[in-house]
């Protein structure tokens, strides 16, 4: 697969449903190339502006550009051949097969009538390769568990060979193998793609060893951005989220690593 | 995938679904040539197939009168109730992608009793007019059904978008307003037109002649080669709008083809031959469970079973109580009902993917 990253550029953009608004002046640049992570509590306004990025959101003002063009004025299919997404719940209720799911990820690419032909097939291949799905892949995804269904996902995403990446809670429903599984898969293809990867994530820890950007949100505003280390602040996660926190660098790794404090918790393990 | 060699075939598994579904569509084909000639044959007077092909020219010509049966009795009411069928099984596949729901069918939002508005209104007020060599009745029907459809989508739509949920709920509240009307126009009906209501709603082809089969086939052909086109939108909708919005499709516009496709479908079934339930209900759901919900497969193969499950359910109407006919309906209601149960208990068994699941 010949991919490289898409530059997405971030500006002014305000969204509300009715007269609540979810989003109110953001202002993002993410490079090409670039791993960002989304975090914030849940309500921050992440999935909102995944889903405007993703343009299946109309914004209120504001403009997202893909490699300087207006998505606003792109076709949808056109924009799906670039970015893939990953979104955080799917609904599961037909029994296609794993490869029926997976390759219709190539749909972008071949409009209504096209024949798929070997460089299809083979990007459906090496999507179900690098998410370990192959092993099921002639098997309903109604029979799936949850995890195996996410990365399933994924691989329908990598299987339109997309330039930029969106994903919404990739981890959710895994365990802490296939955490670090799919972590592993992110950065690896960030490093040999230079594949643009934006993700909301919500455990902190899992995210700050993996993405070289943080962008803090809050309350549909964008309150830091910056390396993990400058953004897991105890003084920004208290105003993100409300909770007291210590940050230490973890011990082998070396990466910041956040942890609750100030809480009373059950008095276990102390003394 | 058909242009990948065979190597690779094999190692995605591609081929042996690929195949099964070949299967059962060429199995398909051979079941609505089978039961149409079982249709033709079956009646007050049972005609021999070889006379059915002498009819048809493959052979010695039968008798006069068995001639004139064939060809203008048995022969456009088969077909026609062959369309109606077809018709059905395409509309009942669309509605259960369109509001991915297994259970849905083509009388979800009001189509059915739109129709029967029509219809009864025409009996009710004798009204007698021809249009295309069509009656009021059949016009009405259509009429209705369509315009029924056209209330409930401008009903449902919402800042330029359609939310299929609305949609639902406002095709139930229609349907039980046009419902009520219905049963209050039976009510103020007497003498045989009330006979002629009763016998309307409940379906059937009695009134069948070559007119209405040429004016059939065109719609169904348009309406279930333009599903066929959008077999790829509507395998990426089951997967959920915002998926399908993330893979390319353009979500709004396929909702609005495919609701003005599966209502013209419809509208065709309910002006040829009444109210006749369950065919668009059981018949997608039956191909899906025997090949797979990709709509390159379920399309077709809904057609051909629909139009072979409405031929043999026509000819059952006509034998059961020979001379007399049973009104089709009924025949579908009956059998349609436990056969859908028996399914249903028996679905693990008859899945498509047996293995490992």
């Amino acid at each position: 697969m010949k991919t490289s990253g898409l530059r997405v550029d971030v500006r002014g953009l305000e969204f509300s449903y009715d007269s609540a608004p979810l989003l109110q002046e953001i202002d993002l640049q993410v490079e090409r190339g670039d791993m960002v992570a989304l975090v914030g509590p849940n309500g921050a306004g992440k999935s909102t502006l995944l889903r405007c990025l993703a343009r299946a959101l109309r914004p209120r003002a504001g403009v997202v550009l893909l490699d300087g063009q207006d998505i606003g004025r792109l076709p949808v299919r056109q924009i799906a051949r670039r970015v893939g997404v990953v979104p955080q719940v799917q609904t599961l209720d037909f029994d296609f097969t794993v490869e029926e799911v997976v390759a219709m990820g190539r749909y972008p690419h071949l409009g209504r009538f096209g024949r798929p032909g070997p460089h299809d097939l083979r990007a459906v291949r090496e999507a179900m390769d690098a998410t370990r799905t192959s092993g099921v892949s002639g098997r309903p995804v109604t029979a799936l568990s949850g995890g195996e269904q996410q990365r399933v996902a994924i691989a329908r995403a990598l299987a339109q060979e997309p330039q930029l990446l969106l994903l919404d809670e990739p981890t959710a429903h895994l365990d802490i193998r296939y955490q670090v599984e799919v972590m592993e898969l992110l950065a690896r293809l960030n490093r040999e793609k230079a594949l643009t990867v934006i993700a909301a994530v919500h455990d902190l820890n899992l995210a700050a060893r993996y993405f070289r950007r943080f962008v803090l949100m809050t309350g549909g505003r964008v309150l830091a951005t910056g390396t993990a280390r400058e953004v897991l602040q105890p003084d920004l996660i208290r105003r993100a989220y409300g909770v007291e926190v210590v940050v230490i660098d973890h011990p082998v790794l070396g990466c910041p690593v956040v942890l609750p404090a100030g809480a009373e918790g059950n008095g276990y393990g102390q003394g | 995938m058909r242009t990948l060699t065979a190597a690779a075939r094999r190692a995605t598994g591609a081929t042996a679904r690929i195949q099964r579904q070949r299967l059962l569509i060429a199995s398909l084909a051979l079941l609505v040539l089978a039961t149409l000639v079982v249709g033709v044959a079956v009646g007050a007077v049972t005609v021999s197939p070889r006379g059915i092909l002498g009819a048809l020219g493959l052979g010695e010509p039968p008798p006069d009168l068995e001639r004139d049966i064939i060809l203008k009795l048995r022969l456009p009411r088969v077909l026609l109730a062959a369309l109606t069928g077809g018709s059905l099984g395409v509309a009942g596949a669309l509605f259960q992608a369109l509001f991915r729901n297994p259970l849905a069918d083509p009388y979800l939002i009001g189509a059915s009793s739109g129709a029967s508005l029509g219809a009864v209104l025409a009996i009710a007020l004798s009204l007698e007019f021809h249009l295309f060599g069509l009656g009021a009745v059949p016009l009405l029907a259509f009429a209705g059904s369509t315009g029924t459809v056209l209330l409930v989508y401008a009903l449902a739509r919402e800042r330029g978008q359609l939310s299929v949920l609305t949609l639902v709920l406002a095709g139930v509240a229609v349907s039980s307003f046009l419902a009520a009307l219905v049963s209050l126009l039976t009510y103020l009906t007497a003498d045989e037109r009330l006979h002629q209501i009763v016998f309307w709603l409940m379906g059937g082809f009695g009134g069948a002649s070559w007119n209405g089969v040429r004016l059939a086939l065109p719609y169904f052909l348009v309406g279930s080669l333009t599903a066929m086109a959008f077999a790829r939108d509507l395998n990426a909708f089951l997967l959920g709008e915002q998926t399908a919005h993330h893979l390319g499709v353009d979500v709004e516009q396929t909702k609005r083809w495919v609701l003005a496709i599966a209502s013209l479908l419809t509208g065709v079934a309910v002006a040829s031959g009444g109210v006749i339930g369950f065919v668009g209900l059981v018949v997608p759901h039956v191909v899906r469970m025997l090949g797979g919900p990709d709509h390159h497969f379920v399309i077709p193969a809904a057609a051909l079973a629909g139009a072979s499950t409405m031929m043999l359910a026509d000819a059952v109407a006509r034998w059961v109580l020979a001379p007399a006919e049973l009104p089709v309906g009924l025949v579908t209601a009956m059998t349609g009902a436990p056969f859908f149960l028996y399914v249903l208990r028996h679905r693990r068994h008859m899945r498509f993917f047996g293995e490992g699941s």
